[in-house]
């Protein structure tokens, strides 16, 4: 340590005495003498010492507290040291990797490798908050004598997933109340329960989709008039004959949520309409159950444990990370075989100083394993893609702005 | 809207209407990896605000250019993200169906 120190002092040196002469800089450098003369010097290292780059690249999980948790952004942080700190796209391309470890039709785990935490927070919060759904907004209760109040059955109802593409539709118009064919999904209910009949319950399936548009009439129907009255929506044509629908149709994504029970003589007689919006305006548009991701973990067993003592340490681990392999003579010894499953209990280094200083755990600051759960909307692939295109609309806004 | 002075467009205050942590960290971020960079920095005002406040101060380039580079560099590595996802679900889906 203490050579190092005084190599990168000695460099800083030669570099200030160069900037000051410059001519002799521009000569030594035609005679093979320059910077790159220096750099190319056994003494003067071209990479990190391990030391730092285990500082740099692991957060190092003590019994205590974690440190080293920071990531180091600054393009001159290692100057002194001759390293280069500043991100360079090529490298960025050449490191990053993503690999798809599950993939179902509601939720997906994926490893990013090679992204800062900025980066991959961006993305969590993006798809948590900003990526547009549709949701039940706007309730209209015709007739509703049950024991849920209108405002917690309008609640309930909001919160039910939707499933439809809400790229085919487009945000609520602000400024007038023009809901047409574009903007607005149209659900009706109607249920009774009749008397002498046992207890019901309404369950989401009960929700009819109406492509036509609203059905109840937002002004007093005139008895003398033929022609037909205002409803809350002004749909120009059916949602059924639009080519979006035709291949895949509208639905709920499921049918089973509980929304009210109905007694002997109560009824409920709704109309919900449904429109776009995003997760910050109210969570019921978020398309993800939860978007969440963690560090790799790393497990190193610094010293060997065998026997016994290899024993005790599978015993003490909960997430089953360590196996036991024999080595010959008899002899066995503990390996770290599924360091994935570490989920940082720190029982494995509790119990004194010979625990605690024979096992490092990590975590890995640039490889995230993210886990996306879709509430049914899009598939978590597509939620991602979207996340990541969201964001680089959020750049292309900054940079028309200030051009 | 960019708040800096006249005569010296290396150091300016750029203030995001309706942008929040999301943007302004990862800008942050690729910002504080430029050279030109001498410190950036951001702060959300008030919670209560929709708006932050991203800080430059740069070499001498102007400030605006440098912080459009950096949006731009995190444009590309979207797209780069992006194209490496649907690769990496290709792959998946391929090595599902063998």
């Amino acid at each position: 340590m203490n050579l190092l120190v005084s190599s990168s002092k000695e460099r800083e040196r030669s570099t200030t005495r160069m900037s000051e002469e410059d001519e002799s800089m521009a000569e030594q450098s035609d005679n093979g003498l320059g910077l790159d003369f220096i750099l190319s010097l056994d003494d003067v290292p071209s990479k990190l010492p391990p030391h730092l780059e285990l500082f740099r690249t692991r957060v190092l999980c003590n019994n205590d507290a974690p440190i080293h948790t920071d990531t180091i952004h600054y393009s001159g942080a290692y100057g002194a040291l001759g390293v280069d700190n500043s991100q360079q796209f090529d490298r960025f391309r050449e490191n990053f990797k993503v690999e798809v470890k599950r993939l179902t039709d509601s939720d997906m785990e994926f490893d990013m490798i090679g992204i800062d935490p900025a980066i991959a927070n961006a993305f969590r919060r993006i798809l948590i908050s900003e990526v547009p759904t549709m949701a039940i907004e706007r309730v209209y209760i015709a007739n509703n004598t049950s024991v849920v109040q209108d405002e917690v059955l309008s609640h309930r109802l909001g919160l039910i997933p939707i499933r439809v593409d809400p790229r085919l539709f487009e945000y609520p118009d602000t400024a007038g109340d023009d809901n047409n064919e574009k903007n607005t999904i149209v659900f009706r209910l109607h249920e009774r329960c009749q008397v002498g009949q046992p207890r019901i319950t309404v369950k989401s399936d009960k929700l009819k989709w109406l492509p036509n548009g609203s059905e109840l009439p937002s002004e007093d129907v005139k008895p003398n008039t033929s022609s037909k009255p205002k409803t809350f929506t002004s749909f120009t044509c059916s949602q059924n004959s639009l080519p979006e629908f035709s291949s895949n149709s509208l639905d709920l994504t499921d049918s089973d949520i509980i929304l009210a029970k109905l007694g002997p003589g109560q009824e409920i007689e709704l109309e919900a309409h449904a429109v776009k919006g995003i997760g910050r305006t109210h969570a019921k548009w978020s398309p993800v159950a939860t978007a969440w991701y963690r560090m790799l973990p790393e497990v190193v067993l610094l010293e060997d444990f065998e026997d016994e003592q290899a024993e005790q340490l599978v015993n003490k681990c909960e997430p089953n990370v360590f196996d036991i392999e024999d080595i010959g003579k008899g002899k066995r010894r503990a390996t770290v075989a599924r360091p994935r499953n570490c989920t940082l209990c720190r029982e494995c280094i509790r119990g004194g100083k010979e625990w605690e200083d024979r096992i490092s755990l990590r975590r890995v600051k640039h490889h995230f394993i993210f886990s996306i759960e879709s509430t049914g909307a899009l598939p978590p692939e597509v939620l991602f893609t979207e996340a990541v295109k969201i964001l680089e609309d959020k750049c292309e806004r900054v940079i028309t702005e200030f051009s | 809207m960019e708040l800096g002075s006249n005569s010296d467009h290396s150091k300016s205050t750029f203030c995001l209407v309706d942008e929040d942590h999301t943007l302004a960290n990862s800008v942050r971020f690729t910002l504080n990896q430029d050279p030109r960079v001498t410190f950036c920095g951001y702060s959300i005002p008030h919670p209560s605000f929709n708006r932050v406040n991203i800080r430059v101060q740069t070499t001498g380039d102007p400030a605006s250019e440098v912080l459009k580079d950096g949006c731009l560099e995190l444009m590309l590595m979207c797209k780069h993200i992006r194209s490496s996802f649907d690769d990496a679900l290709t792959e998946f889906k391929r090595s599902k169906t063998n």
